[in-house]
């Protein structure tokens, strides 16, 4: 037996599994999205759940993004057929209502579902109370590299995509993106939004 | 109760393991056969235990009983039968049982079949597979537990994976690939044993181990072969290999097998290479374990996602003990390993083996690098990459040629020093076929030069490897006066691991030929038809007859029925299908190929008009890609030949006194 021989052996396997010990603290399928400091892409969709309250908008009403400027606007993406999309159902329409009356937008875009399905799940839900538009053809999904729902974009008020969250927000999240891009907006001489890349948290949880 | 039954028989099965891997070592030390015969029944009790273990979940997934958490995950009262029993393996905690059932099955058979033997080396190899058994035990009881307790208990459960219950070869292909993946750990733990032993300078190991070796060689071949059909069959892009993580897993022990039972001849020739092929061998084992650890733990992101919760560190600490151990033994008795003979010309069926061994070595670092690749780069520089198929098909393409190449210089070569003249008349057939195969390709209007050079190098190859059976046969024709086809298989009979060999070369042409011309001449085109419309591809007319729609037990399908036409005959009928899964959001695209030996009309449906005024097909003429699927069938057809029991062991095993022990010990 060579004992000398055997240990320097049995040592370089040291790096390898150093290597794998890392590379299970990462998510392989959480890709960064290189939309974070970008102009957010343009929509113009239509309401088809209006939302309750001071946050209502009417059936039908077009959103134009180009309309929404000077707002901090939290883009959520969801499906009816989504089951990580009713974790975060509750969080997001519960802190909407509480920045009623700031310059807040926040809106629910429909992912690969049909209006009626949608609507139908908003009632299951207890209602919701901020309005969500359909995306026929998922042309803003695509425009936004959705990989799957429920994804949350955070737009700064100069239209900027300054946060990208993959899977169900926690109100903790939102709460502290919405803040943070408020105060960014009330203070000019800060560059408004400056990107701080996505967050991925509870991306296990999405559907894909 | 089945639940209890289950999860009770592992505990125990995990206690016998454990109390089975101490007790062996302490009856070796102080030479207790009695207590070694004890060692020796924990392997068959633990067995027995998974057996039951097994059993029992398969009934729990036909009785539909939903308090068991694998059968709730997987589990549907309107899945089929059949797809309910093979859903034992379509998720990660039932491949698991199955996993550590294959093990224990292999382990209790290496034993028992060798329990006569003296000395230590069956000994320390029952303790490695009592090991191997009880890290997979403890992921039964830990993170892979599929016997929890579920309430309150649900009525029905969500069924297995669609894409799992589209096809009969989900019923085929897992339970080869285990078969194969796992009984590699049969020659491992013989390899060990000798290294523990300090007999790992005699070739028993090897000997003991070779028909394991070559069987589970077989069963990984079929398995592979077997995944790239379901590929092609289920997937509907017509394609067969995609270099996916998981692919790579299973074909990278394959690379170091096949090195193996090429190299470890020149061993047993001519006492070479010998801890050349300990590497080669513990290598191959660790590469299974790699293998799975990669695609498990969720570390490299794979189409073959498999849930992934806290496995990975499991599988990382087992495999950490298992390369730590491996390579510490491996050097530490790197002394003992001295090679016997040396090279004697360039021009020598050694000098054949060795660069192959050094082709095959290379082409599996290639494979290895490219699908870790992702990681090293992500933890060096921080940025994510991916590594996809234009890498592995550049990279993997000369060896591919080479390596048919030498599958027909290799066999014309005896050992020791080639003389030129036979030389000559036994390459002479090969350069033939390789000439018209080429020519073959050229006139069929192929270019690449490597299509050229891998139909050169096949037709060489099949007329050497052709060429040794011709020739045996007509030295027995000569010499016994048999008939031609009596004298080939007696000569078959008498040298099965020879002529298994060329057997398994033939395939490997046959596969290649079918990779290449499919590569080459592969033709699609994407319609939208109205009925009664058609469209021609490379020659072969379809017409589109009608769409229809119907509701099966578990799933609603859409179909097309197209009809490939001859003339104004209708040759066949092919229905492209989508399945529609209650529990799925997107269908399941289900293409229909149409097999000739010529190649195979593949048919994809990709949309339809709900009202079945058109469809829109996408038509894909895949010549000669059924080869792919026979070559497959005729390398295990070798491989059986090879590893049939009986026949005469060729070389320097019948003079060594270990061979009656050999002869009772093999399965």
């Amino acid at each position: 037996m060579n004992w000398k021989r055997a240990t320097i052996a049995a040592a370089s396997a040291a790096p390898v599994i150093g290597l794998f010990a890392w590379g299970l603290t990462r998510d392989p399928n959480n890709i960064p999205s290189p939309l974070p400091g970008r102009a957010a892409p343009q929509f113009a969709l239509q309401v088809f759940a209006p939302g309750q309250a001071a946050l209502s908008r009417p059936v039908g009403d077009t959103v134009r993004l180009a309309d929404l400027r000077g707002k901090v606007v939290v883009l959520n993406f969801w499906a009816s057929w989504c089951l990580a999309c009713r974790d975060e159902h509750a969080a997001l329409s519960d802190v909407a209502a509480t920045y009623a009356g700031q310059p807040v937008q926040f809106l629910g875009v429909l992912y690969n579902d049909v209006p009626d399905k949608g609507s139908a799940w908003i009632a299951e839900m207890g209602g919701q109370t901020y309005p969500s538009v359909d995306d026929p053809g998922a042309r803003t999904a695509i425009d936004y590299g959705l990989y799957g729902v429920p994804e949350t974009f955070f737009l700064d008020a100069t239209g900027r995509v300054a946060y990208k969250h993959t899977g169900p927000v926690t109100p903790a999240v939102v709460r502290f993106k919405v803040d943070s891009l408020m105060a960014a907006a009330a203070a000019p001489a800060a560059p408004a939004g400056a990107p701080s890349g996505d967050t991925a948290a509870a991306s296990k949880g999405g559907a894909r | 109760m089945t639940r209890l039954l289950a999860y009770n028989a592992i505990i125990v099965a995990t206690a016998i393991s454990l109390l089975g891997a101490v007790l062996l070592p302490v009856a070796i030390r102080r030479g207790r056969r009695d207590w070694l015969t004890l060692g020796y029944a924990a392997v068959y009790t633990n067995f027995v235990l998974v057996t039951v273990a097994t059993l029992a979940l398969v009934w729990g997934l036909v009785t539909h009983d939903f308090s068991i958490s694998y059968v709730a995950q997987v589990g549907s009262r309107a899945t089929p039968l059949f797809f309910t029993v093979i859903s034992l393996w379509g998720a990660l905690e039932g491949s698991i049982v199955f996993w550590a059932w294959v093990l224990a099955l292999y382990g209790a058979a290496a034993v028992y079949f060798n329990r006569g033997r003296e000395g230590h080396l069956v000994p320390y190899a029952a303790v490695t597979l009592l090991l191997v058994s009880l890290f997979f035990h403890v992921l039964l009881l830990g993170p892979a537990n599929p016997f929890q307790p579920v309430f309150p208990v649900p009525f029905d459960g969500p069924g297995p994976n669609p894409l799992l219950q589209n096809h009969i070869l989900m019923a085929v292909h897992p339970p080869l690939l285990y078969l194969g993946y796992v009984g590699f750990t049969v020659p491992f733990a013989f390899a060990v044993g000798a290294m523990l032993s300090g007999e790992v300078a005699s070739d028993d190991w090897i000997r003991l181990g070779r028909r394991w070796t070559v069987a589970s060689w077989g069963f990984l071949t079929a398995a592979i072969v077997a995944g790239m059909w379901w590929s092609y069959e289920v997937l509907g892009w017509g394609g067969y290999w995609a270099w996916d993580p998981v692919e790579n897993a299973s074909f990278i022990p394959w690379l170091t097998a096949t090195a193996y039972l090429h190299s470890v001849m020149v061993q047993e020739r001519r006492g070479m290479l010998k801890l050349w092929n300990l590497n080669l061998m513990v290598g191959t084992f660790v590469l299974t374990i790699l293998g799975t650890f990669l695609t498990r733990s969720g570390i490299i992101s794979s189409v073959h996602a498999f849930t992934t919760g806290t496995i990975g560190y499991y599988f990382l600490a087992f495999i950490g003990i298992v390369l730590v151990a491996a390579l510490f033994m491996v050097a530490g008795n790197s002394d003992r390993l001295a090679s016997e003979g040396r090279l004697d010309a360039p021009l020598s069926r050694e000098t054949a083996f060795l660069v192959q061994n050094l082709l095959f070595t290379a082409f599996m670092f290639t494979v290895l690098i490219g699908t870790l690749f992702p990681l090293v780069a992500e933890a060096a520089r921080g940025v994510k990459v991916s590594v996809g198929e234009p890498f592995f098909n550049k990279m993997s393409l000369p060896l591919m040629v080479a390596l048919l190449f030498l599958m027909g210089v290799g066999p014309a070569l005896p050992w020791r020093k080639a003389a030129g003249e036979e030389l000559k008349g036994r390459l002479l057939p090969g350069i033939v076929l390789g000439v018209l195969f080429a020519i073959g390709v050229v006139a069929a209007g192929g270019r690449g030069a490597y299509s050229v050079l891998a139909f050169l190098f096949a037709g060489f190859a099949l007329g050497t490897n052709l060429q040794e059976f011709v020739r045996g046969a007509n030295a027995r024709v000569k010499a016994h006066g048999e008939s031609f086809v009596m004298a080939l298989v007696r000569l078959v009979a008498a040298n099965r691991r020879r002529y298994g060999g060329y057997t398994a070369h033939i395939g490997v042409i046959m596969v290649a030929v079918g990779i290449a011309a499919s590569s080459t001449f592969k033709t699609e085109q994407e319609a939208t038809l109205t009925p009664g419309q058609t469209m021609t591809v490379a020659g072969h007319t379809l017409r589109f007859k009608n769409a229809w729609g119907r509701q099966e037990k578990q799933r609603e399908v859409i179909g097309a029925t197209m009809e490939w036409m001859d003339g104004d005959r209708v040759r066949a009928q092919i229905e492209p299908r989508m399945n529609y899964y209650p529990t799925q959001q997107e269908p399941v695209p289900t293409p229909d190929v149409r097999s000739t030996l010529r190649g195979d009309i593949y048919l994809s449906l990709m949309a339809f008009k709900a009202d079945g005024s058109n469809v829109t097909v996408k038509v894909i003429w895949e010549p000669l890609v059924p080869w792919i699927w026979i070559g497959g069938m005729v390398v295990c057809l070798g491989a059986i030949v090879g590893a049939w029991p009986g026949g005469r062991e060729r070389g320097r095993a019948v003079a060594t006194p270990a061979a009656p022990a050999l002869a009772e010990g093999q399965p």
